[in-house]
């Protein structure tokens, strides 16, 4: 049997949780919300965040647009994920919720805008 | 002179849920003046997740939580004026602003709602010896240089202070390619979050030093390198422990100083804690007709909590303008903060007018584990709650009900305390 004292990210409280894993079996304490169970599990078994960064944005108002991966992906795919983000330009204008990258680094995850970038 | 029934000063968080909220009481009349040239405030740079699980039960950027109350106010046809700095606000409400279109402009307002929010403390204000080379920024500035204006910082890097921006930032400038050296905290436990500790240092393998602060700094042109030294219980630095890491970039990440000068001319008393107005439970400052609420009455950790308590303010400044007069005379008991506790907004409740439920906010002063946070009406201890851990860097409440001081009729005062048991 193991126990993993974790520190819930799932919303800034930071909740203590305590994870204990016996075989299949993982019970979680110490969570407020299911968010901290959900993420505690998922945290001992396929740890996965979401990634926020910026893109280049030609001709807009700023320089870059900010976004997010839709969905979380694998904690080891992160920086894979960075080096597709900084590779890529768009052009404004881009709107907020706007596809910037379909499928980023195979995660099958996609990239998109946070923010919308008027065109200068 | 033109009027305005309610004219608010910043249209960051706290100013566009004023409004949200203000319109939604009926008022017509508002005006937002923003210095900067898009509304959203800090959020606009702040593009890392976790905004708004407490307001809109999901996940959001700052930007995208920001166009959320931006979408508000647009809806509602609030008139803001953007590129427009506010110069002066007097005792008897009139607003001095100036901008490009219309120069020098003096406007009367029924209430104003202070939303100017805060700014970081400054390398000045830290006495670090050394020389002055490019490459020392505040961390908010280097947020703003990479996530707006599209800059890159700096390659080798090392971090003063563990605010959350400071914490924000080592990742931020970790997933851009910079080497993150080390974090230096100054006190012996972090002034940020401890989610941000987790996903931003542990997750990246940063350490983070305790305890330690920067000695020296070197470089003519362009910082080369600096020296970190361990510190004792008197925050001086300890000979001998001298460390020296070379880096191009020190971010400072080592405090926020809620923006009050226009408050002070205004004449609002000022709380020597937080650095921000003293405020009554209605969030109005000692000044009849002036409302305060987010980063410039007191620094927030959550920006959720910045639009409830601005939307309180809102809300009184509309109920204001309504009646001609502030909350009804009535008790005004002082709230005070003792043994651990820093400090709460309001300082001071009215306990006659108050609404049902009032939540109170404070700040401890120490880490402590295992401690009650205990609520005396004059001697009598009316609640306690146990807190496994209490830290400096996560804002607490309690809630007061009105129905709770039926039994208090002449209640001079309101402790708050962390209690050991």
């Amino acid at each position: 049997m193991e126990v993993r004292n974790l520190i819930c990210i799932g919303c800034p409280l930071g909740c203590p949780v305590t994870v204990t894993i016996d075989g299949d079996d993982i019970n979680v304490t110490g969570n407020t919300c299911p968010r901290g169970a959900d993420y505690a599990r998922k945290e001992v078994s396929n740890p996965t965040r979401i990634v926020t960064s910026s893109i280049r944005v030609n001709d807009g108002v700023i320089a870059r647009v900010s976004v997010k991966t839709k969905n979380d992906i694998p904690k080891s795919k992160i920086f894979e994920v960075m080096e597709e983000i900084r590779n890529t330009r768009v052009d404004a204008p881009v709107a907020m919720g706007q596809v910037l990258i379909a499928d980023c680094a195979g995660t099958g995850v996609e990239i998109v805008a946070t923010k919308g970038v008027d065109r200068a | 002179m033109t009027h305005h029934d309610i004219v608010i000063i910043g249209g960051g968080p706290a100013g566009l849920s004023a409004a949200a909220a203000a319109r939604k009481a009926g008022i017509q009349d508002i005006l937002i003046l923003e210095r900067d040239g898009v509304l959203g405030g800090i959020l606009n740079q702040c593009i890392h997740n976790g905004f708004g699980l407490h307001t809109f039960k999901e996940e959001l950027t700052g930007p995208e939580y920001a166009a959320r109350y931006i979408a508000m106010v647009e809806e509602e046809k609030i008139p803001y004026k953007l590129n427009t700095i506010v110069a002066d606000i007097s005792k008897d409400r009139e607003v001095t602003y100036i901008n490009r279109e219309e120069g020098l402009v003096t406007i009367k307002a029924g209430a104003v709602i202070l939303a100017m929010g805060c700014r970081e403390r400054p390398r000045g204000a830290l006495n670090i010896p050394g020389y002055r080379p490019a490459g020392i920024y505040s961390a908010g500035t280097a947020q703003r240089l990479m996530n707006i204006e599209g800059y890159c910082v700096g390659k080798e890097v090392v971090i003063l202070g563990s605010g959350d921006i400071g914490l924000i930032m080592a990742r931020r400038m970790t997933l851009e390619g910079a080497k993150v050296k080390v974090v230096a905290e100054l006190m012996p436990y972090s002034g940020g979050l401890k989610r941000n500790i987790v996903q931003c240092l542990d997750d990246y393998g940063i350490p983070l030093k305790l305890s330690h602060t920067v000695v020296n700094i070197e470089g003519k042109e362009r910082l080369t390198g600096i020296t970190l030294a361990e510190v004792d219980a008197n925050r001086n630095p300890i000979p001998g422990t001298e460390e020296h890491y070379s880096c191009d970039t020190l971010l400072l990440s080592v405090g926020l100083i809620p923006e009050n000068e226009l408050s002070k001319g205004a004449g609002v008393s000022m709380n020597r804690v937080t650095s921000g107005p003293n405020v009554d439970d209605h969030l109005e400052t000692e000044v009849e007709g002036i409302y305060a609420c987010g980063n410039v009455l007191h620094v927030h950790d959550l920006v959720d909590f910045v639009s409830q308590e601005a939307a309180l303010a809102g809300e009184n400044a509309a109920a204001y303008v309504k009646n001609g007069k502030s909350g009804e005379e009535g008790r005004k008991v002082p709230l005070l903060a003792e043994n651990g506790v820093r400090y709460t907004v309001p300082q001071v409740l009215n306990v006659t007018a108050m609404q049902d439920a009032v939540t109170v906010r404070f700040r401890v002063a120490d880490v402590y584990k295992d401690r009650y946070i205990s609520v005396y009406y004059d001697d009598k201890l009316i609640s306690k709650k146990k807190k496994k851990v209490l830290a400096p860097g996560e804002m607490e409440q309690v809630v007061l009900k009105k129905s709770s001081f039926a039994d208090y009729p002449d209640i001079s005062r309101i402790k708050i305390c962390t209690e050991v048991e």
